[in-house]
């Protein structure tokens, strides 16, 4: 995992959460969509709103806000669901994410990101790849395939004891 | 290169149908095995293996085809009666099967195969020709022009003709010594033969001279034989007998004339018993043309019942060559059956939205229209699905080689019968069994089962059964394992159980529960461990196949008696019928297989209740489940609820909704891995206004509101 293979694709979608600005790469995503009814699933957590009907498939929509720790906000106009295309245990996942809106795509050059720093943000370490530089804002760069990882997903008993550990762990190495 | 090509294709075509064949091949000789006497299943094997050779040699797999060839020369023999159908033939013919696959299998890249076994099993073959040197010489393909003769003869005997055979011996036939009756039994070995005496000559019993013979015989016979076979069986009477042989159904004609079987007035016409003009006349009258022409004294009773056993024999030898013709089937690549059923499903959907929107239009002609859609949806969807299904007895006919293979490996007497072979399943959910099933079987055979000796020493049969059998109940299959073997000990379990950490020693266990621990990953009870079963990752796995499918499984055992398995598996895993029921905002699907009723709930009920889920039906207690709780759906429950009395694993459960709106064409969509660990929601379902609802498992809703009251308590 060197930096030059991490970041070979430049083009990100940005979108925002609260008054944070986030990206992930375009190559991760399938389709952007307003918001359609979620049907909720029982005895799941808060941040994993249900499921939608995506043209006769069913895919299950997370709330970027509450997965991150941010407060619960109020379905807007301009709330959207980013259709994302990850790998859980090697398997091809559609997921879909609910973010306030979705803003721009974005070029970023290598040189403009900067990797995650250990401290300072509320998200976890584990889920930013880097951070991009844009007109002196900072850009938070999601790792798409960690966020949804299995052990954070299908979560029953990681939900009360989060893998902290874990995550320095494989920070560390 | 196109003839490569031509070749190569010719070669994958032989490869598959080789593959077919040779599970004919197994199926053939496990029966033949059963009942030796039986030259049609003789002759299937000698077919089978003729093919093979003829085919295998063209595309050039010469080894396969020498290889062959001396089976085959066996099969000869065995149909012309001169060896015997052993065991050891059996097992001899079987290994060749497996052979022959090997080598097949060698020629797609798979694992080479065992040339020195291939001459063992030639040599031990030749053993068994009378008079003749065993050696082991592969014989090269200059064998294969000399038997052009076998493939001719195996034409000959293809067709069935049925012939009209009138025989009316010599009044004095008895006195030159033949016996009418015999020459009937011969006409009967010929093939599938219907005999009517006709005794209208018989006089009254004062004038009758016993050694004069007064009946006549009219025989319908479906022979492939040939006219040449019925005549021989005549050579002795026919000088004074008067024999009138016809064919009356040819296969080769009925093409022509299509009429299926001839009218009984034609029959007795063309018989001369009766002239047309009789036929017409009684034709113009409503009674049936038999009886009527019998007022008449135009034929006797007699003669009609002959021609009407002809109508119904040729009735049937056309029937069975039509279902012949049925049962002739494309082959279609399973994946373009899956997009079949794929697109049906999207079709429902389509058409759930389409009558929503006719409902809500209000216009008749759309929903008109609609209803039409609605109609030929379901019996599309219906149609798709029964092209799915597939009998059970497919599978069935595999096991009967695992357990004889088995029993013999562990020296013991099992015989497998079957039950239920018909019944069909989605494609999918019988593939998916496979696994299971091997395992269970081999459970009983291994662990169920005991050895002759121990058997005969408890007071059983020395040989032991495992039973098979598959059963509809509603939109569910029961697939049961049973053994007449030694059953399982409870306390054995439960020793093992706490032996293994798996409960604490103070647990008390009923007997249902001490066999719900077998399941449990890690678990096995074997003494030892065997090739064939005990290594303890067996019945977990077992279980979660079985519950991949939505089915469930259940263990009853009697010590020293037996133990039965019952697997219990859903029709179809593509779409089912479902009561659709709204929760607050939330809408859920019930399967409606399970629905039994619904009923109302007060909210006066509920409070009279104290607390206890329990309602009064018709008299019946019956607990309930309230749905909003246990989802924790928002929102304040109506003053009148609905219960929705269902059944479940033999047990009457009601499930409180909000209300009940109908019926609802579920096609089941996955809802994918991160909800695999919800055991209450089987899959989602597409409703017509687009949104989705969520299906719910009764069985696990059930128990996971039991286990809630268990902690609570």
């Amino acid at each position: 995992m060197d930096t030059s293979a991490r970041f070979e694709t430049t083009q990100y979608l940005t979108f925002s959460l609260d008054d944070e600005i986030f990206a992930v790469e375009i190559a991760k995503v399938r389709e952007v969509l307003d918001l359609i009814q979620i049907t909720r699933v029982p005895r799941m957590p808060e941040f994993m709103r249900g499921v939608i009907n995506l043209r006769g498939a069913v895919v299950p929509i997370t709330d970027m806000r509450l997965k991150f720790g941010m407060p619960m906000a109020k379905d807007t106009v301009h709330t959207c669901i980013i259709v994302l295309e990850t790998e859980i245990d090697g398997d091809p996942v559609i997921i879909g994410a609910l973010a306030d809106s979705v803003r721009e795509v974005l070029e970023l050059k290598a040189e403009d990101i900067e990797p995650p720093p250990r401290m300072g943000t509320h998200l976890k370490t584990e889920f930013i790849k880097g951070m991009g530089k844009q007109n002196d804002s900072f850009i938070i760069i999601l790792d798409i395939d960690r966020i949804f990882s299995t052990e954070d997903m299908t979560f029953f008993q990681s939900v009360n004891e989060p893998s902290e550990d874990e995550a320095e762990a494989d920070l560390a190495a | 290169m196109t003839q490569d090509q031509g070749l190569e294709k010719g070669r994958s075509v032989f490869l598959e149908e080789a593959a077919e064949l040779l599970s004919d091949l197994e199926d053939s000789l496990l029966e033949l095995e059963e009942s030796p006497d039986d030259k049609e299943l003789v002759g299937s094997v000698f077919r089978a293996m003729h093919t093979i050779k003829g085919s295998g040699a063209m595309f050039g797999f010469d080894d396969v085809s020498s290889f062959t060839h001396e089976v085959e020369t066996i099969f000869d023999k065995v149909r012309e009666g001169v060896i015997p159908v052993s065991r050891d033939l059996i097992d001899l013919t079987l290994s060749a099967r497996d052979q022959i696959r090997a080598m097949l299998e060698e020629s797609q890249g798979g694992e080479p195969a065992d040339a020195d076994m291939a001459c063992d099993i030639v040599e031990r073959l030749r053993a068994l020709l009378p008079g003749e040197q065993a050696s082991c010489v592969q014989e090269a393909s200059g064998d294969m022009s000399g038997d052009s003769g076998s493939v001719e003869s195996g034409n000959m005997e293809s067709e069935e003709v049925t012939y009209r055979i009138r025989f009316r011996p010599a009044r004095n036939i008895f006195s030159t010594g033949s016996q009418p009756v015999l020459l009937l039994d011969e006409l009967r070995e010929l093939g599938p033969c219907q005999i009517i005496a006709q005794t209208q000559d018989i006089p009254a019993l004062d004038e009758i001279d016993p050694e004069l013979c007064y009946i006549y015989w009219d025989i319908v016979l479906t022979t492939d034989k040939g006219l040449n076979a019925i005549k021989d069986v005549f050579i002795f009477v026919e000088d004074d007998s008067e024999i009138l042989i016809e064919a009356v159904d040819n296969p080769a004609e009925a093409g022509r004339e299509d009429s299926g079987h001839k009218k009984i007035g034609e029959i007795l016409t063309e018989r001369g018993d009766v002239c047309p003009d009789d036929v017409e006349k009684a034709l113009g009258k409503q009674k049936r043309i038999g009886e009527i022409l019998v007022e008449e004294k135009a034929v006797s009773p007699g003669q009609v019942k002959s021609a009407l056993a002809e109508q119904e024999h040729v009735k049937k030898i056309c029937e069975k060559r039509r279902s012949r013709h049925a049962v002739s089937s494309i082959r279609v690549a399973s994946p373009k059956l899956d997009q079949l059923v794929n697109l049906v499903g999207e079709l429902v959907t389509v058409q759930a939205r389409l009558s929503q929107m006719a409902v809500t239009r209000n216009d008749s002609q759309l929903t008109l229209i609609a209803e039409e859609v609605e109609r030929l949806t379901s019996e599309l969807r219906d149609n798709t699905m029964s092209i799915r299904m597939l009998p059970i007895g497919t599978t069935f006919c595999k096991f009967r080689r695992l357990v004889r293979d088995l029993s013999q490996s562990l020296n013991k007497d099992i015989v497998m019968t079957t039950e239920g072979a018909e019944t069909e399943l989605d494609k999918t959910v019988i593939e998916k069994l496979n696994d299971p099933l091997v395992h269970l079987i081999r459970n009983a055979i291994d662990h169920g089962i005991e050895s002759p000796d121990v058997r005969e020493a408890a007071g059983k049969p020395r040989q032991g059964t495992v039973h098979l059998s598959a059963q509809h109940s509603g939109a569910s299959v029961y697939i049961r394992i049973s053994d007449d073997g030694a059953g399982i000990d409870p306390d054995v379990i439960r020793a093992k159980a706490v032996e293994k950490g798996l409960i604490s020693s103070d647990t008390m266990l009923t007997d249902k529960d001490a066999f719900g621990i077998l399941f449990a990953p890690g678990f096995s009870t074997a003494k030892k461990v065997t090739d064939v079963s005990g290594r303890g990752v067996g019945m977990d796995v077992v279980r979660t196949n079985i519950e991949s499918l939505r089915g469930t499984i259940d263990i009853e055992s009697e010590l020293g008696k037996g133990t039965t398995v019952t697997l219990k598996l859903p029709l179809t895993l593509a779409i089912i019928e479902g009561l659709l029921a709204r929760i607050g905002e939330e809408r859920y699907v019930l399967p409606l297989s399970s629905v039994e009723e619904c009923i109302e709930l007060t909210r006066e009920d509920a409070s009279s209740d104290h607390g206890r889920r329990l309602v009064n039906v018709r008299g019946e207690i019956v607990p309930y489940i309230s749905v909003r709780e246990q989802f924790a759906v928002p929102g304040e429950p109506p003053p009148i609820e609905q219960i929705v009395i269902t059944e479940v694993d033999g047990h009457r459960i009601g499930v409180v909704v909000d209300e009940v709106i109908g019926e609802h064409q579920t096609v089941i969509k996955s809802m994918g891995r991160l909800y695999k660990d919800l055991k209450e929601i089987s899959g989602a379902t597409i409703l017509g206004d687009g949104t989705v609802a969520l299906i719910i498992d009764l069985a696990n809703l059930a128990h996971s509101a039991a286990a809630q009251e268990m902690r609570i308590n």
